[in-house]
């Protein structure tokens, strides 16, 4: 019978190292120096439908397409 | 801005990002959302009236009760996670996943686990571990595509056209790292047959691994994948940058270094050393701090901006699922204490709390975030109809509130009753009178779950005259955003950081 806390502690030893690497090559690599810029560029990133690509297959709803959102 | 990127849309060789595979897992984040919630509602149905399904036993409470569970969690919230994973990644690093085949041989692989998981299970077919029934040869096949997840994910990440790796890709990668290690180690079995095998750890050493796999389950899978996801939907639909990116970072690091030992407190006064035992409580209560640091985060992201959840369903999806977030991280916390436990363990109030994370978070971020990426799948600006989001947002949260409150109620008061003795030391009530109490309850929570389901079905109509509605639409790559344009990208070591505009 395997003692689990003989195997559990040695990995979160382990993983909390690996953690640590990650956040020093993360530090390392600069992913620290600018915490503003990188939660405004995904703003920047226009993930919407240009509206010369829309087509609307279905013609008994155009209303719905646009609608207003209630005030 | 927006002119320059319109005009990349009409470039005919641009390269286009990989939105096929993003669609196939929303649509089956979608069905399988029916098909979890749908036998959710059969077993608390089956609690009121134990003989509704006439002895058959595949259809018995406690063979479609992994069902649920594997279908909600790995089927419905594992389909909403992949895609949303697949769609950040692209998104946040510009660039098409690194292998088209590997991404789609994942979505049928995954799909063939849960279709695997739907038979198995009701034939009775399972390891006996909760949240890991499935018996050994359905792991490998996980274990498979899981890696083909990995490379896809960690590859898209390494052909980056952006210097920061976004704080949301971060989650989704401690995610897939964690859950492929809490998998191989709590699967270890020894195979005695195809369809039996026999877990390589026994008795409270098991019960230690399975907890330890449990509750990072809970920790890794339904955390920090969906963090990943509100980091990324919330301020987009918001239209404003998470409220600070200095906290998101400081939460991700908090949240994986302290997760790892908060298991043991779902085997609070058992068998396993009385110091393992306290060690789980203390870590848990450590874990209220970056929980609670996100959820601020998330919700104060509207900070001079509330006036947008007054009018946008898809927002007060999203934010609401952030309160049932800090509600279940605080919860949980304080069910972690042994007293507290001591109340309320094996009572319906532990299933109240996992509801409220599964359907007020889990499920509510997910429906935000579906709602916010399908018409982008399908060449649209919005959903077939906003009217109907409201409409679901409005019925699921009826839903969840009379769910988690009746099973408050039952669960305070079956601990009660269990632990209630007569002067003479005899027990006041036998069990059956706690399960007699629990009926009322249990009807609440069946109409609340129904309310939920009725939400889904909802969405699904909404779901399909959207798809009706537009046509595949695969976004193309910008090929270059102007922020970027400035940097200078080499090895993954001698990436400059972005400068700030």
């Amino acid at each position: 019978m395997i003692e689990s806390l003989w195997l559990l502690i040695p990995l979160s030893v382990v993983l909390a190292f690996v953690i640590g690497a990650c956040f020093w090559w993360a530090a390392g690599a600069g992913q620290f120096d600018d915490l503003s810029g990188p939660g405004e560029r995904i703003l920047q990133d226009d993930d919407s439908v240009p509206d010369e690509l829309i087509t609307i297959k279905e013609e008994t709803i155009p209303d719905l397409i646009n609608i207003k959102l209630p005030k | 801005m927006q002119l320059e990127i319109a005009q990349n849309h009409n470039q005919p060789n641009s390269q286009t990002y990989n939105y096929k595979v993003v669609r196939q897992f929303a649509i089956m984040t979608i069905v399988w959302g029916i098909v979890g919630m749908l036998v959710g509602v059969i077993i608390a149905a089956e609690l009121i009236w134990p003989d509704m399904t006439f002895g058959i036993q595949w259809l018995s409470f406690g063979r479609l009760r992994p069902l649920h569970t594997n279908a909600v969690i790995f089927a419905f919230g594992g389909c909403a996670l992949m895609g949303t994973s697949y769609y950040v990644v692209q998104r946040t690093c510009q660039a098409r996943l690194i292998s088209d085949r590997l991404a789609a041989f994942h979505f049928w692989g995954w799909q063939l686990v849960i279709v695997l998981a739907a038979i198995t299970l009701p034939l009775g077919y399972t390891q006996g571990k909760e949240y890991a029934e499935l018996e050994w040869p359905i792991d490998v096949l996980i274990t498979i595509v899981w890696v083909a997840y990995a490379i896809v994910f960690f590859g898209t990440i390494m052909r980056r056209k952006t210097a920061h790796i976004y704080v949301a890709n971060w989650f989704y990668g401690a995610f897939i790292v964690t859950v492929a290690l809490l998998h191989i180690v709590n699967n270890a079995a020894v195979p005695v047959s195809f369809w039996k095998s026999y877990s390589a750890y026994a008795g409270v050493q098991d019960a230690m691994i399975q907890w330890w796999y449990g509750h990072n389950a809970v920790g890794f899978f339904l955390t920090a994948g969906f963090l990943g996801m509100m980091y990324y939907f919330v301020p987009k639909q918001a239209e404003r940058p998470v409220y600070s990116y200095r906290l998101s970072v400081v939460h991700f690091w908090a949240l994986i270094f302290t997760y790892m030992w908060a298991g043991p407190h779902h085997l609070h006064y058992t068998a396993l050393p009385d110091w393992a035992q306290s060690l789980g409580m203390l870590f848990s209560l450590i874990l209220l701090a970056p929980s609670w640091g996100g959820m601020i985060n998330g919700m104060m992201t509207l900070s001079g901006a509330w006036h947008k959840l007054r009018d946008d369903p898809i927002l007060k999806f999203l934010i609401v699922s952030l309160s049932f977030y800090g509600m279940s991280t605080f919860e949980g916390p304080m069910l972690a204490i042994k007293t507290i436990n001591g109340l309320a363990h094996y009572t319906d109030w532990i299933i109240g709390h996992v509801h409220s994370g599964a359907l007020g978070w889990v499920a509510f971020i997910t429906f935000g975030s579906m709602y916010y990426l399908i018409p982008r799948l399908f060449g649209l600006k919005q959903m077939y109809s906003v009217r109907l989001i409201s409409l679901h947002f409005w019925v699921a949260t009826i839903g969840v509130v009379l769910y988690i409150a009746a099973l408050w109620i039952s669960g305070v008061m079956q601990g009660l009753m269990w632990r209630a003795v007569n002067p003479d030391g005899t027990l006041t009530y036998s069990f059956v009178e706690g399960v007699k109490a629990s009926y009322p309850y249990w009807t609440i929570r069946l109409i609340g779950g129904s309310l939920f389901f009725i939400g889904m079905l909802i969405m699904t109509y909404n779901v399909i005259r959207t798809v009706m509605m537009g046509h595949a639409y695969d976004a193309p790559i910008p090929a270059t955003l102007p922020s970027h344009s400035d940097l200078k990208i080499g090895g993954l070591g001698s990436l400059q950081p972005a400068q700030g505009d």
